[in-house]
């Protein structure tokens, strides 16, 4: 009987990959060119899934003949139905390292060519927090790592009331919420926390929070946001565009304080080195998360789409190109921001990006 | 009880529906046997190469954990949660049950019958958001409140959890579930006390009490261990709930009030399995054989305390 549980949950991740396909979308087709038939297979994060579902849509009424499916069956199962060759494109929160492309062993790919990578799922992670008439606080990353880590426990704490003068800080435990299950978002939080205050944040980057930090656990985003929300004195980290009501933290970047928007999320991007040792087409964005540019906002999670650069044999290379522009382009980052909260790219990264679509064979 | 059977058998006379009937009823035996068979052998199956994985290999495991390590607080917190729920729930039922087959009016009886048996058709996810959005967040100041008082206690040392999600509360949260299974299996024993039993302890001069105290509970014990052990299986498979409620870690601790918790087989594999691939599949699925095998050795270890007592109870 216990059994069927864990059955139930693969048949509830197997339902939710059914894209709802001929769902009728409002918005205006785009290019047009709707002489592409045939069907695209991705699958990947499950935090693009609801930019995916936008997309697939806005794609699907431009192109009528055309199915695209978008399983979020999460990071690492993407990348791996990509190398096996179940997938046409994947959807990962981090690229694939150096390493795993120089084993060059992608079924769907001709051997040698390499592959494509574009960070076009840009999200800033707000770190959220429920303290009675308190709209927003500033905190450096060693004290937010500090409060992560389970060193600060008050917030009446003179690292927090330091940052804040003139805020009257309550005298108040501090529970600190993190993500249950596995999660980019928990990747991409610690990434930064690790940067800015390795002395602090000892562990490095985690997708499973580590027992000895202690802290409150909930499952999924919207967990997380109902722990916050219903809770005193909580904190956690979370999608921005979920964040609501709840005070939010303006992070120091440099010597000022950033509060998070999607500009400033972009904006991290482009003040971020690449990967060393990559391809042209191999946009690995190495996250600058100690940047003391202006108006920055470090702490984003940044989902790529993963391509090949040559397609073997009998795939839907027209399909892949035009899917992927529409994804990058003005339009389709429009809809992931108003969908899913997203902030859209950056016009440097999509000139970079077409060409590298352009190029795909 | 083959024997006597077979010494039957060739007086009865065969007409059709008996034939149909017979077999429909071993086929029906046969496939739950042979479903169970197919679950074990899923599971061992898929299982094995989790167990036998390089803890390297498995991205689920911290720095220095391997599968016995993994897997040893979850079995703690499963067992943990599960008892906890049963001794909160066991006296409530066996009030509720007796209150209904000896106490209440027979309307009222009735009446409460309905709603106790409609308790346990709430899916489990809906026990899941109140328990996170409703009973959490009213029963964190009582949480305060020991972590202050009584934090002395080991089970209440703290520091309390600012929301209310604690393995208290999903304790609380199944209790709520297990129990319209022990009041119904209860009741239904409760009620079949022989009459000339009851009338024979009344005569005796034995109060209402006395009477359930030497005769209704005695009578109905095993039926009750039988219920109690029911509800148990429940708890200790619960995924939704308990996902949604608790706060866990892997950890092994017997704080009821903080915000670290150890979580449940059943519940770690529902959080993990979404984002989980590879390995680490087998890995949580070997955990799934573990549950398995736990619920097994409970439901066994049921089917003898009902065995053994029933002689003496005059329950047969």
């Amino acid at each position: 009987m216990n059994i069927t549980r864990i059955g139930s949950v693969a048949a509830i991740a197997i339902a939710s990959t059914l894209v709802l396909a001929s769902c009728a979308g409002a918005s205006e087709g785009g290019e047009g060119s709707s002489d592409l038939t045939g069907t695209l297979i991705g699958a990947g994060a499950s935090s693009q899934q609801s930019a995916q579902e936008a997309w697939v849509v806005g794609f699907q009424t431009a192109n009528p003949d055309v199915t695209v499916e978008y399983d979020p069956i999460g990071s690492g199962g993407g990348r791996e139905t990509f190398i096996g060759g179940g997938s046409q494109f994947a959807g990962s929160d981090r690229a694939f390292k150096a390493e795993e492309i120089a084993e060059d062993n992608f079924a769907s790919c001709v051997a040698g060519t390499g592959i494509l990578e574009i960070p076009a799922y840009i999200s800033p992670i707000a770190v959220i927090f429920n303290l009675d008439g308190i709209d927003s606080l500033n905190m450096d990353g060693a004290t937010i790592a500090g409060i992560f880590a389970g060193e600060i426990t008050n917030w009446s704490d003179d690292a927090i009331a330091a940052q804040n003068e003139g805020v009257e800080l309550p005298d108040l435990a501090i529970t600190a919420v993190h993500r249950a299950d596995d999660s980019g978002t928990t990747a991409n939080f610690t990434d930064y926390l690790a940067a800015v205050a390795p002395d602090v944040w000892t562990v490095g980057v985690i997708e499973t929070w580590p027992t000895e930090y202690g802290g409150e656990a909930a499952p999924q985003t919207s967990g997380v946001i109902d722990a916050v929300t219903n809770g005193t004195g909580t904190i956690g980290y979370a999608d921005a565009s979920r964040a609501g009501d709840l005070g939010t933290v303006a992070v120091k970047v440099g010597d000022e304080y950033v509060p998070y928007s999607p500009e400033a999320a972009a904006a991290i991007i482009d003040a971020s080195p690449r990967e060393e040792g990559r391809g042209d087409t191999d946009i690995a964005i190495a996250i600058d998360r100690s940047s003391s540019a202006p108006n920055v906002y470090p702490i984003v999670l940044v989902s790529y789409l993963i391509a090949c650069n040559e397609y073997a044999e009998g795939a839907p290379v027209e399909l892949v190109k035009a899917y992927l522009s529409y994804v990058i382009s003005a339009e389709g980052q429009a809809l992931a921001a108003e969908s899913a909260g997203s902030a859209p790219i950056s016009e440097a990264l999509f000139t970079e990006a077409q060409a590298a679509i352009d190029a795909i064979k | 009880m083959s024997s006597p059977a077979a010494k039957l058998r060739p007086k009865s006379a065969q007409r059709p529906g008996d034939r149909v009937f017979s077999a429909s009823a071993l086929t029906a035996g046969s496939l739950i046997l042979a479903i169970l068979a197919a679950v074990a052998g899923f599971l061992i199956l898929e299982g094995i190469p989790g167990v036998l994985a390089d803890p390297n290999d498995v991205s689920i495991f911290d720095d220095g954990v391997d599968f016995v390590s993994f897997v040893i607080p979850l079995i703690f917190g499963t067992l943990w949660a599960a008892a906890l729920a049963l001794v909160m729930a066991m006296p409530v039922a066996l009030g509720i049950a007796l209150f209904i087959s000896h106490y209440a009016p027979r309307k009222l009886a009735a009446g409460l019958g309905y709603t106790i048996d409609l308790l346990a058709a709430v899916p489990s996810v809906v026990f899941g958001l109140w328990g996170a959005n409703v009973l959490a967040p009213m029963i964190q100041p009582a949480y305060t409140w020991l972590a202050e008082n009584l934090g002395f206690i080991p089970l209440f040392a703290g520091p309390a959890s600012g929301t209310g999600r604690t393995i208290l509360t999903a304790a609380i949260v199944l209790a709520v579930m297990v129990l319209p299974i022990i009041t119904a299996i209860s009741r239904e024993v409760f009620l079949q006390t022989p009459r000339l039993y009851e009338e024979a302890a009344l005569a005796l001069g034995a109060t209402r009490w006395e009477v359930i105290r030497t005769v209704v509970l005695p009578f109905g014990r095993p039926g009750v261990i039988s219920g109690a052990m029911l509800g148990l299986g429940r708890a200790l498979g619960e995924t939704m709930a308990v996902a949604m409620v608790l706060s866990g870690s892997g950890i092994i601790n017997f704080d009821l009030i903080s915000s670290v918790n150890p979580t449940t087989i059943a519940a770690n594999v529902a959080l993990r399995f979404p984002e989980a691939y590879g390995i680490n599949v087998n890995v949580l699925i070997a955990t799934g054989l573990i549950l398995f095998a736990i619920t097994l050795v409970v439901n066994s270890i049921a089917r003898y305390i009902v065995n053994r007592r029933k002689e003496f109870s005059g329950a047969n």
